[in-house]
């Protein structure tokens, strides 16, 4: 029947707490990194020059026409081969695994979050930019110190559905071998047979960060509308 | 990479079939046909439940979608696989299991695009209908819904994309969809990592590319009625 | 200190400047007034290059604002330029919008901009509210805000694109003041704006605008005792109409 203590001592409790970290890790590195990526391909998409708006496109189109374990496969499996011999052996001692899923992760979120964050740049009115250059600040000056921060506030609730996507997103890292909490999921199943248990604690862990991550979002929104 | 399309298209197109069950490419576009069209009908249903005027319907079934809408799809896989079993009472198999969890978790989400839909129809013709005397239901049937409905064409085309890159996790559960055959020939071929996962990508952008296409041409299209008709 | 040599500009067939030719000395103060759609926004935005211009020469201290070796962000940054809608960083304090470009731009540390924020702040009479947000302050307070702001690069030139336009009456008088005493000092300043009061005050000379024309050029007193121009003559009666706003 179900019993949770199975899961509150010894191995199985650490597994678990072990592959939700993890997640956890995956979900912050990768937002990290993928902002200002999104920052700077949102950019590009709104560049006067039509080569950098269609680069721009490319990326976007590429990676979100694709899913998200194609992106995970080529980047364990395809990838590392396309490196020098000298990076690959650096690659392979380390975790590569964690390695490929927060690139994949990352370009694959930021692919999401350039198009909210453009949006928010397009709010922001013109004069705020002429004010910008008035004063002598260069185009990207501008832009980083005068509308990158109005335009974040802006997209702030998009991007908070983006972060939504991004936590649901780490558990397909499982397929290439990372220790986050859908594979440590699996292993305590296989291990005790538990499946009820085993589960009932991912679908809580998984929950409970997206009600905080909604959470957050409702708190902005409510702040915002003032 | 010539060599390695000549030798395993096939494969890569429809698995082992027909000498055993329908895989590769072929799966993946029925598997995402199939899901699109069993959810439609549950996820109007739970749409209208949710912005019905009913609290005994409009709450459980929040609930319900803010609860599957906070797990991954992943997990929705999985509690299929393990649990579906036991409901049904007899093995669903890879197949099976795949397609109750996309169902299940597309229904969710469809329920929040027809709902955006149904609140698109402008609340007049709500009023117009009820001021005629039709009934609640009836209103919904004749009135909002074919409205609804094709307003929320784009996002359905755009929920079909997602659906067939949701197949993608099949791959999981052993499911021979495209990408565990692409890992198959992988595997098979060992010295093209990169040729085989390529064209897998390509794969995928071609289909999912012209289908958001086609969903941007509908979305056009239906502005330029609506602006032919104001 | 400025000078334009046959500027024109144009929308389509849409003349917005004319062949536009003409000086401002060093320490002048210059009133460009006109109706609507005179062109007057448009001259003055062309002096710092947020306008682009067809043909023509514009110099600013002898240079050839549209050379092409010109360094257009170095230059822009010695000139301080106020707008109709005053266009503070609203993400950003009050002492933040001023001490932000001469951090970034003259490499000031943080405490010497912040401190030529305060001084500039004080001399607009906004010193205590250095801590505040653009959206606390009224109308008036924010425009003397960004005039403090554009004085903040210490600028040789200040140019005023109709600075009072977007203000309650109440306010106006606050911000005017704040120019009297920049022109007392001895700023070379052009303005653009409908405040004949301040014109007649403060101003060296007055160049009216018409459809993309300047139509006369003369100092105040004579401007508003006896226009020549018959155009500049309806203007001052349109402006004095007991219909018309205080002005």
């Amino acid at each position: 029947m179900f019993d949770p203590q199975v899961l509150l001592s010894g191995d199985y409790r650490d597994w678990l707490l072990a592959g939700l970290q993890m997640s956890l890790l995956l979900m912050g590195m990768t937002l990290l990194l993928a902002l200002p990526l999104a920052c700077v391909v949102a950019m590009l998409r709104l560049a006067p020059s039509r080569l950098l708006n269609a680069v721009g496109m490319l990326y976007i189109e590429l990676i979100r026409n694709v899913p998200l374990l194609a992106h995970f496969l080529f980047w364990y499996f395809a990838a590392p081969e396309l490196l020098p011999q000298q990076w690959k052996e650096q690659l392979y001692a380390g975790n590569i695994e964690a390695t490929s899923a927060v690139v994949a992760l990352t370009l694959y979120t930021a692919a999401y979050m350039a198009e909210d964050i453009r949006s928010g740049i397009r709010a922001i009115p013109v004069q705020q930019f002429e004010a910008g250059r008035a004063l002598g600040f260069s185009y990207l000056q501008t832009m980083r110190l005068c509308i990158l921060p109005q335009a974040l506030r802006l997209a702030a609730p998009p991007l908070l559905s983006q972060t939504l996507n991004l936590w649901q997103n780490t558990s397909i890292a499982t397929v290439i071998g990372v220790a986050e909490l859908m594979y440590q999921t699996q292993r305590v199943e296989t291990a005790s047979f538990r499946s009820v248990e085993a589960f009932a604690f991912a679908s809580a862990a998984y929950l409970a960060i997206s009600l905080l991550i909604a959470g957050v979002a409702f708190l902005l929104q409510k702040r915002l509308a003032r | 990479m010539i060599d390695l399309i000549h030798d395993y298209w096939l494969y890569f197109l429809v698995g082992r079939y027909p000498d055993g069950p329908l895989g590769g490419l072929a799966l993946t576009v029925l598997l995402a046909s199939l899901a699109l069209v069993l959810s439609l009908p549950l996820g109007l249903l739970l749409g209208l439940a949710r912005i019905s005027p009913w609290c005994a319907l409009r709450w459980p079934v929040a609930c319900l979608i803010q609860l599957v809408r906070g797990v991954p799809l992943l997990l929705v896989i999985f509690w299929a696989y393990f649990f579906l079993p036991s409901l049904t009472g007899h093995e669903s198999g890879q197949f099976g299991t795949m397609l109750a969890a996309l169902v299940a978790f597309d229904a969710i989400y469809l329920a929040e695009i027809v709902r955006a839909g149904v609140q698109a129809v402008p609340k007049g013709q709500f009023e117009a209908a009820r001021s005629l005397g039709l009934g609640y239901v009836s209103t919904m049937r004749a009135i909002i819904l074919p409205q609804a409905l094709r307003h929320m064409l784009p996002s359905l085309v755009n929920q079909f994309v997602s659906t067939i890159k949701e197949t993608s996790l099949g791959y999981i559960i052993g499911l021979s969809e495209v990408s565990f055959i692409a890992s198959q020939i992988n595997g098979l071929v060992l010295t093209k990592p990169v040729q085989v996962y390529f064209l897998l990508g390509l794969t995928y952008f071609i289909l999912c590319f012209s289908l958001s296409r086609a969903a941007f041409w509908l979305e056009r299209r239906q502005a330029r009625i609506l602006k032919a008709a104001a | 200190m400025i000078t334009f040599e046959k500027v024109s500009k144009y929308y389509g067939s849409h003349h917005a400047l004319d062949s536009i030719s003409g000086q401002v000395a060093k320490g002048e103060v210059l009133v460009v007034c006109g109706p609507s759609g005179s062109g007057k926004s448009t001259l003055i935005r062309t002096i710092n290059r947020l306008e682009s211009i067809a043909s023509g020469r514009i110099t600013v201290a002898g240079q050839d604002i549209h050379a092409p070796g010109l360094e257009v962000n170095a230059f822009r940054s010695q000139i301080g330029f106020v707008f109709q809608q005053f266009n503070l960083f609203p993400h950003l304090s009050v002492l933040d919008n001023c001490a932000l470009a001469p951090q970034r731009l003259r490499g000031l540390s943080r405490q010497d901009a912040e401190q030529r924020g305060l001084d500039l702040l004080d001399r607009v009479g906004l010193a205590h509210k250095a801590k505040a947000m653009p959206a606390a302050l009224s109308g008036g307070q924010q425009q003397r805000v960004a005039i403090a702001r554009a004085l903040a690069m210490r600028p040789p030139l200040m140019l005023f694109d109709e600075p009072t336009s977007a203000l309650d009456p109440e306010m106006v008088g606050e911000v005017l003041q704040v120019m009297r005493d920049l022109a007392q000092d001895g700023m070379t300043m052009v303005c653009v704006t409908h405040e004949m009061g301040f014109a007649r005050e403060v101003a060296d000379r007055v160049w009216f605008m018409d459809h993309g024309k300047v139509l006369e050029r003369a100092t105040p007193g004579e401007f508003f005792s006896r226009p020549q121009h018959p155009r500049a003559r309806q203007f001052l009666a349109d402006i004095r109409s007991p219909w018309a706003a205080a002005g």
